[in-house]
């Protein structure tokens, strides 16, 4: 495979992905706004903090306003994380790397970026967002479905995997990184009803609201929450989950190869790292210092991956 | 049918009393129990088809609708088994006619010693190469892909316009278009008897190694070279690259090593055999060639005068559909096949010569001017279609630069019908036909590209200028 291709496909992947971070992003946003009017500012500022666009945000809107948010972060060009330009972006890597698609993959991902261009094309009242965001995420998952079913399951599919899982990882890091202090043992705040709102906001931001009731029937707390986002091995978007995929893609692409990099060895050194942490002592030694340092590792794996298999050079 | 065939133009579906012609007559029994209601619906499917399939082409300098469809037109242009039989004849002589000229005049020149063509024409024509002389391309294969322009204007008058001997394009609407069609009409194909074009990219993968370069061993290694996404034709690129199972490369991806033109893989770099570039002559080496190029490759060319890789089609073989040389095609069939050329060349004035000037001048309403190194429709004047203005401000350009400009009388296209709102309504239609050479022998796909102008009475079938494309029939009888 190109070198080129094998970007291509990993870029397209995170693009993709992002595409439904954001989305998941602006509605649980939507959610607090609607429910507890009087976070909504504060929330809005986090959404744009974890979305890594606040300073940008603010130099086009003097405050922030949810409205102004849901359309920067959904249909603004100039920002170039914001759903449109994402899809853009994962529709222009698709075609780019066309002969590694199939027709089903290639079909799906261009008429996603057709479908949400027109959806996206007018200004977005808040009646109009559930279903736009709705239409986002079905749109990315019937891309997935295609990869799903027809792709095989060699290089290309691995390099896709390798762009998701790193851009998902990176993504749960980040709400982590913006809320973790809510997830700290803190006597002033127990029980009180801002540490449910930022709970429940981090659980809607990883669409896990539910499935953590759930693995949780019990108690809800900081602890278990942390437990949940972090480490749990089933949860898709845990960084644990995604440190495993991300290597065993590694893995897998070694063994098409015959060989293997650094890549491999920093992703295998994650995952371990993930499966013989536990919580308490991630709490102990700085919860904050603890993600930090996960975003700086997957980014390194990143960096490694696109000189290893020569993306661009 | 809601169409007579009264019309000054050869109508290849119905004949002056308004009767089908033979390879009509199950088309027309079946479109006649049509529900028009139910066509158009298939129509606006087949344009969203299209459209999710991503078959559009880039239309530079638009930045809105900077990706267009080109209008597909639901009615097959038939043509028969007899008819083909003869156009293919004719192809293919002067395909043959065409590489034997490329060798010739990249070596001994004899058809210049014995003086059939001028030899300015030659010398002082940026489409001949230099650094073409006395080199032996892989399989002594110039034109591995020909896409040759003929209109019709009778039953068995056939003219060619243009060989396309660089790199032609729309192969792959010629192979959508059918997908297309069987998809939607199933029924019609169970009717007639329809030539398959569906292995096109199969042949063409064959063609491509059969012409592999003596540095190659094994199977060959072949890939497509793209001038990258924002190209025109980039989906066709990417297209014939996917169903040959080609890798799709760019400039960047290629470097030369140990003598090799390697892609930048995963894993390395990996030598390629042949290489079927969609790059022009000028961008194919920034050491050779344009120096500013960044779509070529530096050091291609040296590879390829040593015999490290094939590429398709070979340089310097624009020389060979210059316009300026198109007049000259009878005498250069004669000298090379020792026959007379089946197919009919449009008789053409070349404007360099002051009798030939002179004349074009005066006639400049009735007759139809190109650039000699134009293509796609621009630059172009439709005499009988220009007004005033335009006539006065292509005189002044004839004027200025004579040599520029070759001129031929406006020929009265064949019509086949489109579906418009009306019903079936006549439209001007030509046909490219697609020529695969290699060493083992020529090999021409039925049928070819039929495009269409849209624009009733228009001449002028480019997918730049508003023409849209047929599925084109080669019937098997």
């Amino acid at each position: 495979m190109l070198g080129k291709t094998a970007g291509g496909l990993f870029w397209m992947q995170r693009y993709l992905e992002r595409s439904e971070n954001i989305a998941r992003l602006v509605d649980a946003g939507f959610r607090i706004a609607l429910t507890r009017s009087e976070a909504a500012e504060d929330e809005w500022g986090s959404v744009l903090t974890t979305a890594g666009v606040k300073r940008a945000y603010l130099q086009r809107y003097d405050k922030v306003d949810g409205s102004s948010v849901i359309n920067f972060l959904l249909r603004d060009k100039t920002n170039p994380s914001s759903v449109i330009s994402v899809i853009e972006s994962a529709r222009n890597n698709a075609r780019l790397v066309r002969t590694a698609l199939t027709r089903e993959v290639w079909e799906a991902t261009n008429e996603c970026w057709m479908t949400l261009k027109e959806a996206l094309r007018t200004q977005i009242s808040d009646n109009d967002l559930p279903d736009v965001l709705s239409l986002i995420r079905q749109q990315s998952a019937l891309v997935r479905g295609a990869q799903s079913g027809t792709m095989m399951r060699n290089d290309i599919y691995f390099f896709a995997q390798l762009g998701a899982f790193v851009e998902r990882a990176d993504s749960t890091a980040r709400i982590l990184d913006v809320k973790y202090y809510v997830l700290l043992p803190s006597l002033s705040y127990v029980g009180s009803s801002l540490d449910n709102v930022q709970w429940e906001t981090i659980l809607r931001s990883v669409s896990a609201y539910r499935a953590f009731r759930w693995l949780n029937p019990g108690e809800t707390n900081p602890r278990n929450i942390a437990q949940f986002m972090i480490l749990d091995r089933v949860m898709p978007r845990s960084l644990a989950f995604c440190a495993g995929r991300m290597a065993g893609a590694l893995e897998a692409i070694a063994r098409e190869y015959g060989g293997s990099g650094e890549s491999l060895e920093l992703a295998c050194a994650l995952r371990r790292d993930l499966e013989q942490a536990n919580i308490d002592m991630i709490v102990d030694n700085g919860l904050h210092q603890f993600i930090q340092d996960f975003i700086k590792r997957n980014n390194a794996i990143s960096a490694r991956i696109e000189q290893e298999f020569r993306f661009y050079l | 049918m809601t169409m007579t065939g009264e019309t000054p133009h050869f109508d290849e579906m119905l004949r002056a009393d308004g009767s089908v012609r033979d390879p009509y007559d199950e088309f027309c029994a079946w479109y006649s129990a049509q529900d028009a209601g139910r066509l158009r619906i298939k129509s606006r499917d087949a344009e969203n088809f299209f459209r999710r399939t991503g078959i559009t082409f880039a239309v530079y300098g638009e930045e809105e609708a900077s990706e267009r469809l080109i209008p597909f037109d639901i009615v097959p242009r038939i043509i028969s088994g007899r008819e083909w039989a003869r156009l293919s004849r004719g192809i293919e002589q002067r395909v043959r006619a065409i590489n034997a000229f490329l060798y010739d005049i990249y070596h001994r020149q004899e058809i210049l010693r014995a003086g059939r063509i001028p030899i300015e024409l030659i010398a002082k024509n940026d489409a001949y190469l230099p650094q073409m002389i006395g080199m032996d391309p892989p399989g002594g294969i110039y034109t591995h892909i020909i896409g040759v322009d003929i209109v019709r204007t009778g039953p068995d008058q056939f003219y060619v316009l243009e060989d396309n001997a660089r790199t032609p394009s729309g192969v792959s609407y010629m192979l959508e278009n059918r997908e297309t069609m069987l998809h939607m009409f199933p029924e019609l194909f169970r009717k007639n008897r329809v030539r398959e074009v569906s292995d096109y990219p199969r042949k063409l993968r064959r063609s491509l190694a059969a012409s592999a370069p003596r540095a190659c061993n094994g199977a060959p290694e072949i890939a497509v070279l793209t001038p990258g996404i924002h190209n025109s034709a980039y989906f066709e690129h990417s297209f014939l690259a996917d169903q040959m199972g080609a890798e799709l490369v760019e400039g960047h991806d290629l470097r030369v090593i140990d003598g090799r033109v390697a892609m930048r893989t995963t894993q390395g770099y990996r030598a390629i055999d042949v290489l079927y570039r969609r790059v022009d002559d000028d961008y194919l080496d920034p050491l050779t060639f344009r120096p500013e190029s960044a779509l070529g490759v530096p050091g291609i060319m040296d590879v390829y005068r040593a015999g490290g890789i094939t590429i398709a089609n070979a340089p310097g073989t624009g020389i060979s559909d210059d316009k300026a040389l198109y007049s000259y095609m009878p005498e250069i069939i004669e000298f090379y096949t020792g026959e007379k050329a089946i197919l009919e060349n449009v008789p053409t004035w070349r404007c360099s010569e002051a009798d030939s000037l002179a004349y074009v001048l005066e006639h400049l309403a009735e007759l139809v001017v190109k650039e000699v190194h134009g293509s796609g429709g621009y630059g172009m004047l439709v005499g009988p279609a220009a007004n005033r203005k335009e006539l006065a401000a292509f005189r002044a350009k004839l004027k200025a630069r004579p040599a520029n400009y070759i001129a031929q009388p406006t020929l009265s296209l064949s019509t086949v019908p489109i579906m418009t709102r009306q019903g079936l309504a006549p439209r001007h239609v030509d046909l490219r036909p697609f020529v695969l050479v290699s060493p083992k022998g020529i090999d021409i796909t039925p049928g070819g590209l039929t495009r269409v102008a849209l624009k009733k009475g228009s001449l002028v079938v480019n997918s730049s200028q508003g023409g849209g494309t047929k599925d084109s029939w080669v019937l098997d009888e």
